[in-house]
């Protein structure tokens, strides 16, 4: 990861209806990394990719792709993209290779079946390449729409949505692929609303909703900094309630009274994890285990977004 | 100029037509035959000559114009319709190709497949009459211009039709009764003095007109009005979609 490869720069778009779909975005994505976007459903996720790509005109703003404008200078910033739309958009009676060809076309590259092959045999769809789109399965659909995004061998990727509606397996798969093509070099940005998605694959995660970047950050110190841990301690004997020397603090009584739940803050100077164990040794409490649980992605998310739709 | 992206269109369009060539060239060909049954033979057999021409050989080029006109319409309006309703213009506009180049390749697919008709209507059209074209070439320019302007005008209906029926609408309520008073079956001097006033805003006429004249060398107007109205109507289409394409209207939002 080295320098910008795509910056957007307080891009906007309101529509005619009055409705701003994306409030002065801006963000900036390294080349060769795998950024997710995460969102809500009409969060804005869609629009700020189509604004991108030129599919939805940017009421104000600026994008530059590998230093190209994408208004100004659209043709050079477009041939470094492609995009793998959410919904299958595909012509349903042509064949595979004929589309993936017509997209290599469409981006002005000449005709180059070689590359095309290496493409297809890539995304297992070789063995399909003479059939037509409407024979294929939903998974099969959505790597010819891949095939297609990288047959003019874009820089940027585009993934809007890539695993919706489908199955486990084939996610694992989906992964796999968007893997292979960050090694490749392509620099990855997917829109999901599946944390586990985002936590699994992304190098940085980006927090959208209501058409505002809510933050933008490496996974992990994402995590670290929101991230509230669980201090889990099994209990010798069950207990009827919290015992009153711990009451004060944020303690909850589960399994039966068999465990107390105490969350803390990482940020926080102090845990109090010494504290709380001392004062329930103290209190007489037996402890038969500890364990600490990091919160997933999903939960400072679902913080995150709540956060913001407090008045 | 990204010729690729024009060439990767072109050909993609013309896959279609030769996948559906059968449908594509059949129903005009046996539409056209009946035409020369009815009115050629069956109705033609009992008009005098018209301008020195027997009615049989005075309806060819216009029926050649009737057929080109509605397939050039149908033809690029459904080619930039198509992938408005089933999603796949997201790829049209997010490529590194301009308006002109995207036009390009839907027009000149369509263009090039109602030219293919036209021949072939030619064609059947000898089996039925005598016929002699005296101007060739300038029969050619008329079909090619025509093919064109009427494709870039199927493609500006292909953009403004948000469903299928609208997509129809045109064609069938402006294009089908401009080309039948457009003199396609007779000569608009056989008309009343008003009515021929009136047939001059019909831009057929004009295609008619100089179509007719490269085949008998008789026209209903001056030869050159002919050609301006055509490359006219082409320039109207041209400024109509680069309009189109910079608004983005009915395509981006």
């Amino acid at each position: 990861m080295t320098s910008p490869i795509l910056k957007v720069d307080t891009l906007t778009k309101t529509y005619e209806g009055g409705f701003t779909a994306l409030d002065a975005v801006s963000l900036e994505i390294m080349e060769g990394e795998i950024l997710a976007l995460l969102g809500p459903n009409g969060a804005g996720k869609t629009t700020l990719i189509s604004a991108i790509c030129g599919i939805v005109q940017p009421t104000s703003g600026a994008v530059t792709v590998g230093g190209h404008d994408t208004q100004r200078d659209y043709r050079e910033a477009r041939k470094l993209i492609g995009l793998v739309p959410q919904e299958i958009n595909l012509e349903p009676f042509e064949k595979v290779i004929n589309t993936v060809r017509f997209s290599r076309g469409l981006f002005g590259k000449a005709p180059d079946d070689a590359k095309i092959e290496a493409i297809l045999r890539d995304l297992s769809l070789w063995d399909k390449k003479d059939s037509a789109i409407r024979e294929l399965s939903g998974g099969m659909k959505r790597r010819v729409l891949i095939a297609k995004a990288l047959s003019h061998e874009p820089r940027v990727l585009f993934l809007d949505e890539p695993t919706a509606g489908v199955d486990v397996e084939l996610r694992r798969d989906m992964w796999e692929v968007v893997r292979r093509l960050q090694e490749s070099g392509v620099t990855i940005i997917l829109t999901t609303h599946y944390i586990e998605e985002a936590e699994a694959m992304a190098d940085r995660v980006g927090v959208i909703n209501k058409g505002q970047i809510l933050l933008v950050e490496e996974k992990g110190d994402l995590m670290a900094r929101m991230g509230q841990k669980e201090l889990r301690i099994d209990l010798a004997a069950p207990l009827e309630a919290v015992p009153e020397a711990v009451a004060d603090r944020d303690l909850e009584l589960a399994e039966n009274g068999k465990r107390l739940t105490y969350r803390y803050d990482t940020r926080a100077e102090r845990t109090g994890i010494v504290r709380l164990l001392s004062a329930l040794q103290e209190a007489g409490v037996q402890v038969a285990d500890v364990e600490t649980k990091q919160s997933s992605l999903e939960e400072i998310f679902v913080g995150l977004v709540q956060e913001g739709e407090q008045p | 100029m990204n010729l690729q992206a024009v060439r990767a269109i072109y050909r993609f369009e013309m896959a279609r037509t030769f996948r559906t060539i059968a449908q594509s060239i059949v129903s005009p060909v046996l539409s056209t035959s009946l035409y020369f049954v009815v009115f050629g033979t069956a109705i033609g057999s009992r008009i005098d000559q018209v301008e020195g021409v027997s009615y049989g050989a005075f309806i060819v080029p216009g029926l050649i114009m009737l057929t080109v006109l509605t397939q050039s319409i149908s033809n690029a309006s459904f080619g930039i319709y198509f992938p408005k309703f089933i999603g796949t213009i997201y790829e049209l506009l997010s490529a590194p190709a301009s308006f002109l180049e995207i036009t390009a390749g839907y027009v000149l697919a369509a263009a090039t497949k109602s030219f293919m008709i036209g021949i072939i209507i030619l064609i059947t059209a000898f089996f039925f009459v005598d016929l002699q074209i005296l101007h060739p070439v300038w029969m050619l320019t008329f079909l090619v211009l025509t093919c064109l302007s009427f494709s870039l005008f199927g493609f500006i209906i292909g953009i403004w039709a948000q469903n299928f029926e609208q997509l129809q609408l045109i064609p069938l309520l402006a294009v089908t009764p401009l080309v039948f008073l457009g003199g396609s079956f007779y000569s608009i001097t056989m008309l009343p003095d008003v009515w021929q006033t009136i047939s001059l805003f019909n831009p057929v006429v004009y295609l008619v007109s100089g179509f007719r004249w490269s085949f008998f060398g008789t026209a209903d107007v001056a030869l050159v009005w002919s050609i301006i109205a055509i490359l006219g109507f082409t320039g109207a289409c041209i400024l109509t979609i680069g309009w189109i394409f910079k608004t983005g209207w009915r395509i981006r939002a």
